[in-house]
């Protein structure tokens, strides 16, 4: 923290930045060496030779096209329930004061506040209090339950940012309140749900913690995977979905962040 | 206003003040909606509070008295009668390690996201404009959300006894210094990835975007005309730093360190992939519940960290640190 | 003809807060009536009865003789100004015009036409095109006029309509407003806390406090003739005398008013005062003299007086220009 004056950063300030920024990163473009190893048994470094033949093999995997199909269908739903929740509960909170406000905020983060594996146990307990067998919708549920957080976090903030006079202008200038939500609120809020949503797809597509509890038999890919870790079978058809999730989940932070860029952040939170 | 260019009739006597309703379903609707705002705000909140309060938090005290019970030790059968017994067994010592393995562990590990996270906060925060300024809040953002579970395979690729740190290691000539670092009791063994280091490391990288957010967003609220008023009035850096940034900033350290703190005491899966054979809470919980079928036991362990985040928030509460979230 | 607006005994409470309380008013049709009173009075509670953003806790409100309470803000032939202009970000400025056309079901040719019109009418023809966030403060605000007064509403409210306008801008609204009010004839409620912006537009003003009306009249009534110490206080520039220094000037044990104006500088006669200070206002001189240990503001036309502090002065007033009022404060 040498010389804080003027705009310009110390050396050592940068080098430590920098320095961290490299330690968040590098772990994750190494996998994406070792998605092309050779080497079959083993981590070995570096590499013996590159080949691109996981990918091909990888493709005929129908086990892997089922948990990514299942993670695709229960994010998709989940992210579906999160955005009505999520965006109800913002409407509430931010357009209307009544008792309670903070303890709604309160409720929607826990789920995420609280160790995923509180989360997971306490549903898998109360699933099996009343007799609910493990399905796609067990799991669904667990989902939608934390990324309810996200919705409502970015709905909060745009809510925030747009101002109330704009629901009573629409309302005064003749517009009952579907008008008012389909002209004013939706168009004024719709970028803000659409990068929660994604986050929501994303939160949910790389679950694991809670999916081992609320999931039967079914497989997600995030479940798949960590079957692999625990008892490996392939090691390079790992890397190689480790990678594509990679690339995967990448994307919709990216269209987030673009969609959300001025002025209010992606809600980060946790996992 | 030139008023030659007016073309608006004044009022005729047809034009009502009150308008007749727009009738249908919907205006009905809306109407209702409108006399009644409780009724709406009522089934605006129904669905979510349905869902959150009653299913989830209903979970979490179904969980809560399960603790209560105890499990019979022939039958393995659950005895539905309240007793703190179970808890009495958290204070069994191979119970109360696990608790204080894994209460070192995320201390351990919130310390040094703090420090390694400052400098990426700070330089975010004070020093990146522009299009720098979208480059790291991306490149925080991006590690944040990517994969957690690749997160954790990354660093088995790494901490791998053939793996790339082994491999730097030798071409510096410091496997002496690796070998050497493996030797230590305790926190040392066979190789990085299945020792108490590589479980370290891997919280560290995992939860340390969680810690760098709340930090910078904390920092981004110093004027920085506030360090130029400190080093104006003859403060070293050193001392600018004790006595102005670092006040400033520890409500956003201490945010963050609510989540590296209470997503290390609940997690169960990066200990069982790096690290030792030895348990840490979310573990224990884990087999608990499934292959040792002690629920009771499960749910109060599982109390723990509950606890432990409560205490903590009370203290973080009390230093301001929710302002920075 | 039925009042524009006729409330009868309203009141509106927030918990135990009474934002507005047992307010009796009536509107004349093509008025153009101020509300005015500081932040907290009640005025823009009123404003939002009216508009049917609000719901009287009790009382009975009438537009145009028809009840009022219970109707939606959307069925209520009343349009309003919002003080931060409330235009539609993701709407373009033709589009925000034509809103209240649109949600009614007109056609777009029709009320894009209409909107034009409108446009052209606060001189802002061709910027239909444009975004709200292009648009300085003071062309928002022709906008927000544009897009109320283009549904054609029986009372048009406005609340605070030039608080974020500069001074300059301010004045020449002022008598643009003024001047489309008499054209249109419409009628027009709005609310202020500038009590100069009140006094020089509006056909009559109620001064507000502590939630009900203090003092309802024509602006020459509230200046001349503030009903109590409050009204005299919050209207300003009036010297407002304590009942004992009335007492020791002559007059009766009472609150007074009188006005700089009223004020003159004599020979003999009248009471002896000290200048402590003097403030050239271009049109006169306001000299601040001590009397009794009051101060009481004098204006002088310009050139009339020229007086160091500490002089000694002579001041007199005829009884009649002696305004009594309630010591209300």
């Amino acid at each position: 923290m040498r010389s804080d004056r003027g705009t310009e950063a110390s050396w050592s300030l940068k080098v430590a930045a920098a320095a961290g920024l490299l330690f968040l990163h590098l772990p994750i473009l190494l996998i994406f060496v070792y998605a092309f190893t050779t080497e079959e048994k083993s981590f070995q470094w570096p590499p013996p030779g590159f080949t691109t033949q996981w990918f091909a093999i990888a493709w005929n995997r129908p086990d892997i096209w089922q948990a990514l199909s299942l993670s695709v269908q229960v994010a998709a739903i989940a992210t579906a329930i999160a955005l009505v929740l999520g965006t109800l509960c913002a409407a509430a909170v931010s357009q209307t004061k009544f008792f309670g406000r903070e303890a709604i905020s309160l409720l929607v983060i826990l789920p995420i506040a609280l160790p995923g594996i509180i989360t997971g146990i306490a549903l898998r307990s109360a699933f099996s209090l009343v007799d609910i067998p493990f399905s796609v919708w067990t799991i669904v549920l667990g989902h939608a339950t934390f990324c309810v957080v996200v919705v409502y976090n970015n709905a909060v903030a745009r809510f925030r940012r747009t101002s109330g006079s704009l629901i009573e202008a629409s309302m005064d200038l003749g517009a009952d309140g579907f008008q008012t939500f389909r002209h004013i609120i939706l168009p004024n809020i719709g970028t803000a749900l659409l990068a929660g949503g994604m986050l929501a797809f994303a939160l949910s597509f790389d679950e694991v913690i809670v999916t081992t509890f609320t999931g039967g038999q079914q497989q997600t890919l995030p479940i798949w995977m960590l079957e692999e870790l625990i008892r490996p079978r392939q090691r390079p058809v790992t890397n190689v979905v480790a990678m594509v999730v990679v690339l995967v989940t990448f994307l919709p932070i990216l269209a987030a962040f673009y969609l959300t860029r001025e002025g209010d952040q992606i809600a980060g939170g946790g996992k | 206003m030139t008023m030659t260019a007016m073309t608006m009739p004044t009022t005729p006597p047809a034009n009502p003040a009150i308008l007749p309703g727009r009738g249908g379903f919907f205006g009905g609707l809306s109407d209702t909606f409108w006399r009644r705002p409780k009724l709406f705000l009522f089934l605006m909140l129904a669905p979510p509070l349905l869902w959150l309060g009653v299913i989830y938090i209903g979970s979490l005290f179904a969980l809560l008295l399960q603790s209560f019970f105890s499990i019979d030790e022939f039958s393995g059968l659950i005895v539905r009668e309240f007793t703190l017994s179970t808890y009495a067994e958290l204070l069994r010592p191979s119970n109360f390690d696990i608790i204080l393995r894994t209460v070192i562990m995320a201390a351990l590990v919130t310390i040094t996201s703090a420090v390694v996270a400052f400098p990426i906060a700070y330089y975010a925060a004070r020093y990146a404009r522009g299009k720098w300024k979208a480059f790291f809040y991306l490149g925080i953002m991006l590690p944040l959300w990517s994969s957690y579970l690749v997160k954790v395979y990354a660093w088995k690729l790494i901490l791998a006894k053939e793996g790339i740190l082994t491999w730097a290691f030798a071409k510096l000539h410091l496997t002496w210094l690796l070998d050497g670092i493996l030797a230590l009791p305790v926190v040392g063994g066979n190789s990085l990835s299945i020792s108490y280091i590589g479980t370290y490391l891997v919280f560290v990288y995992v939860w340390l975007p969680y810690m760098i957010l709340p930090t910078q967003a904390a920092l981004e609220r110093v004027p920085g005309n506030l360090i130029e008023a400190s080093s104006d009035l003859g403060a070293t850096p050193n001392q600018t730093f004790r006595h102005v940034l670092l006040p400033l900033a520890l409500p956003g350290i201490i945010a963050g360190s609510i989540f590296t703190f209470s997503l290390t005491l609940g997690d169960y899966i990066i200990p069982q992939i790096v690290g030792s054979s030895r348990l840490f809470i979310g573990q224990a919980v884990y087999a608990q519940q499934g292959t040792a079928g002690n629920v009771p036991l499960a749910a109060a362990f599982s109390v723990v960290p509950i606890v432990i985040m409560a205490i903590y928030l009370w203290i973080a509460k009390k230093k301001g640190a929710f302002d920075a979230l | 003809m039925k009042p524009a607006v006729q409330f009868e005994n309203v009141s509106r409470h927030f918990g135990v807060v009474r934002a507005v309380d047992a307010v009796d008013l009536k509107i004349e049709p093509g008025e153009f009536y101020a509300m005015l009173g500081p932040s907290g009075s009640g005025k823009t509670t009123c404003l939002r009865l009216i508009a049917g953003f609000e719901q009287p806790s009790g009382g009975h409100i009438e537009i145009f003789g028809e009840t009022a309470e219970g109707v939606p803000p959307y069925r209520r032939n009343v349009n309003t100004v919002f003080q931060d202009y409330a235009l539609f970000p993701h709407l373009n400025i033709l589009d925000n015009v034509a809103y209240g056309m649109m949600v009614r079901g007109i056609g777009k040719a029709e009320r894009h036409r209409a909107a034009d019109e409108a446009l052209e009418l606060v001189k802002l023809p061709g910027y239909g095109a444009r975004k709200p966030g292009q648009l300085s403060g003071g062309q928002r605000q022709r906008v927000a006029l544009a897009r109320a007064l283009v549904n054609k509403p029986k009372v048009l409210l406005l609340d605070e309509p030039l608080g974020a306008l500069d001074l300059k801008l301010r004045e020449q609204m002022q008598e643009e407003l003024k001047s489309l009010q008499r054209a249109l004839g419409i009628t027009f409620i709005f609310v202020t806390h500038d009590q100069s912006e009140a006094l020089s537009m509006a056909d009559r003003v109620a001064v507000f406090n502590n939630g009900g009306i203090v003092q309802e009249g024509t602006p020459q009534d509230i200046y001349n003739r503030p009903r109590t110490r409050f009204v005299a206080d919050f209207v300003g520039s009036s010297n407002v005398i304590a009942p004992e220094v009335m007492k020791s000037l002559g007059g009766e044990h009472r609150w007074a008013s009188l006005r700089p104006e009223a004020i003159r500088l004599a020979t003999e006669g009248g009471v002896s005062a000290t200048v402590a200070a003097t403030s050239f206002l271009g049109a006169g001189t306001r000299i601040t003299a001590e009397v009794n240990g009051t101060r009481l503001h004098v204006m002088v036309p310009a050139g009339e007086a020229n007086l160091a502090v500490g002089t000694p002065v002579r001041l007199d007033w005829s009884a009649s220009e002696v305004h009594y009022m309630d010591g209300a404060a």
